[in-house]
């Protein structure tokens, strides 16, 4: 990339962003050396993916290829899933047990245990006396590149960094209060979905934290009749701008999406009829009326109660336009049959399917393919103002959210953005 | 192994041909006539089905629920425009009950969207509950399991 390039996404600020940032390969390779390995923590999985000693998931942190690990002692380990040897793919599989805790590259036979130590080297002393590592070769120098892990109510979230502070203040009191309002009691795994998007991780990122869009974009509701504009509804940023919470409640009152549809430009149609109602039905299960709940934790996972589908969301990003996204849905551990059939009605909403969500995806892939050859140019994210606030009302269409989400990544990518001295002068 | 009884093999198949044919042609509104009032169709993993896990793409446990899908189709959703194609194997009758047939079908969804390429866009099989009555075969319930666990972008239209 040329200096000049540097110069003017350098000039991004939280309401105007080069759209360089969705296209540029060095971007997207600073971004995995500043945000993803950089000073954050990551989501890796739930608790209850990896109940039991040997459980172990195939995650991802950014690019890289994380597995996700319970030892024998309950404790959770995460390890990069290269050996240390010839760089291969240790574990193969997306999940599994691995009763006897040994991880063996099935290469040249490393074996590694759940911590990632190296454990086992075929041949270490030659044959018969031929070959073999030199008599100083210590396995503890050898072993896989392993994440510092900490989970809050059973997310599990892993740094590369060394320096960072402890998840719990990376998260902060607002994401933990609404962390605590999902996890309020155990949970389990109800499958999985993962979507596939041409574009770049970060217009997923704004989306997810984009209320403007929610009632213009997703016509399933107001098709139907069913938006109302009685809805109460709150947003709450972190400290640092990057995560947000935004929340609405069970309606109170009629319907009324009149006014609404005098300011939409898409016709709102509201005469038509569900004729089943069951998917949208709503039985509340937390102490307050919150039939939504979005949250986007800063860099790789949103955590949602959309009626009684819970799920996360991981992001991956597999190239600077290739992203997937993971929905893990889960319900709580005591559900019985009927609850469970309910949530599973309930999960026609959201997910690659999701009637009040699909276009999410594609939306990101609109964005990518129309930004291709706009560097130098920059978006608009002025709804609702130019500044980052820490609550907000997002009924009443804002960006602030999404002007949070700028904010801590130019904070962290600040250098990465700027022109290195020997570029300006080259 | 028991003779296959050709006539049941022939309503199977039918059905499903005719029902590759009805969404790929785009005739979406025909498509619930397939299946019975009380029916469940489901679009699920595959990864999940093999480890007990029962969340699906789409879950539709009535025929309303089916109709519904098709109007949101219509009117609300937005995903990129596409051609469909099914392929779809030869069911494989797994047991017969009464009036119920249960079969297995591999099936491969191609796509087209506005680019022109074809991809494929969604493999795996049909694992179905017949109800036959009076010469003719409908779907009591459809459970799509896909391998292509990695839905590119969106999935919209049934599979």
């Amino acid at each position: 990339m040329n200096s000049i390039g540097w110069v003017e996404a350098e000039r991004s600020t939280p309401t105007a962003i080069d759209y360089r940032v969705y296209h540029e390969p060095d971007v997207f390779a600073a971004e995995q050396r500043n945000v993803f390995k950089g000073r954050t923590w990551c989501y890796l999985g739930l608790d209850a993916e990896v109940p039991n000693a040997g459980d172990f998931r195939a995650t991802h942190v950014g690019e890289t290829p994380v597995v996700l690990v319970r030892g024998r002692e309950g404790q959770i380990h995460a390890w990069v899933n290269r050996c240390a040897h010839k760089g291969a793919t240790v574990c193969r599989s997306l999940r599994g047990n691995q009763a006897d805790g040994a991880f063996v590259c099935v290469y040249h036979q490393w074996a590694y245990d759940a911590e990632g130590k190296l454990v086992g080297v075929p041949f270490r002393r030659g044959m018969k006396g031929v070959g073999g590592y030199d008599k100083d070769f210590d396995p503890a120098n050898h072993s896989l590149e392993t994440l510092r892990v900490e989970s809050y109510k059973g997310m599990v979230f892993g740094t590369f960094s060394l320096e960072m502070e402890p998840l719990e203040d990376f998260l902060g009191p607002v994401m933990r209060k609404y962390i605590d309002r999902v996890f309020h009691r155990p949970v389990k795994v109800l499958g999985y979905a993962r979507q596939y998007m041409s574009g770049n991780w970060k217009l997923y990122s704004e989306n997810s934290r984009d209320s403007y869009h929610g009632a213009l974009l997703h016509l399933f509701y107001p098709t139907f009749g069913i938006y109302r504009q009685s809805q109460d509804s709150a947003g709450e940023l972190a400290e640092q701008g990057f995560h947000n919470v935004f929340t609405v409640s069970k309606p109170k009152g009629d319907i009324d999406y009149t006014s609404f549809g005098d300011e939409a430009n898409r016709e709102m149609q509201g005469a038509t009829k569900l004729q089943d109602e069951s998917l949208l039905q709503f039985r509340p299960e937390i102490a307050d009326d919150i039939g939504l709940h979005i949250q986007s934790l800063f860099p790789s996972v949103v955590l949602q109660q959309i009626q009684n589908t819970l799920a996360t969301r991981q992001i991956v990003t597999h190239s600077v336009d290739k992203t997937e996204l993971v929905w893990t849905y889960f319900g709580y551990a005591d559900d019985d049959e009927e609850t469970t059939r309910h949530r599973l009605r309930n999960l026609n909403l959201v997910g690659p399917s999701g009637l009040i969500s699909m276009e999410d995806g594609e939306a990101v892939e609109l964005c990518q393919q129309g930004t291709v050859g706009a560097e130098g140019k920059y978006n608009f994210i002025e709804m609702g103002g130019d500044d980052v606030r820490g609550y907000y009302a997002p009924m009443g269409m804002d960006e602030n959210a999404v002007r949070g989400f700028w904010k801590g990544y130019l904070e962290l990518m600040d250098d990465a953005l700027a022109p290195s001295t020997a570029e300006v002068l080259a | 192994m028991s003779l296959v009884d050709p006539v049941l093999q022939g309503l199977v198949d039918s059905l499903n041909a005719a029902y590759g044919l009805c969404l790929d042609d785009g005739r979406l509104e025909e498509w619930p006539e397939f299946f019975v009032d009380d029916c469940l169709y489901q679009v699920i993993a595959r990864e999940n089905v093999d480890n007990g896990f029962p969340a699906a793409v789409m879950y539709c446990d009535s025929k309303g629920m089916l109709a519904d899908r098709v109007v949101a189709l219509r009117r609300a959703n937005v995903f990129p425009e596409h051609f469909s194609r099914h392929l779809i194997s030869r069911a494989v009758l797994t047991a017969v009950d009464a009036h119920v047939v249960t079969a297995e079908a591999s099936y491969a969804v191609l796509q087209t969207r506005n680019d022109g390429e074809t991809r494929i866009y969604n493999a795996g099989k049909y694992v179905d509950r017949f109800l036959v009555e009076d010469g003719a075969a409908m779907l009591m319930s459809r459970t799509c399991v896909y391998d292509t666990h990695r839905i590119a972008t969106l999935l919209a239209t049934p599979i």
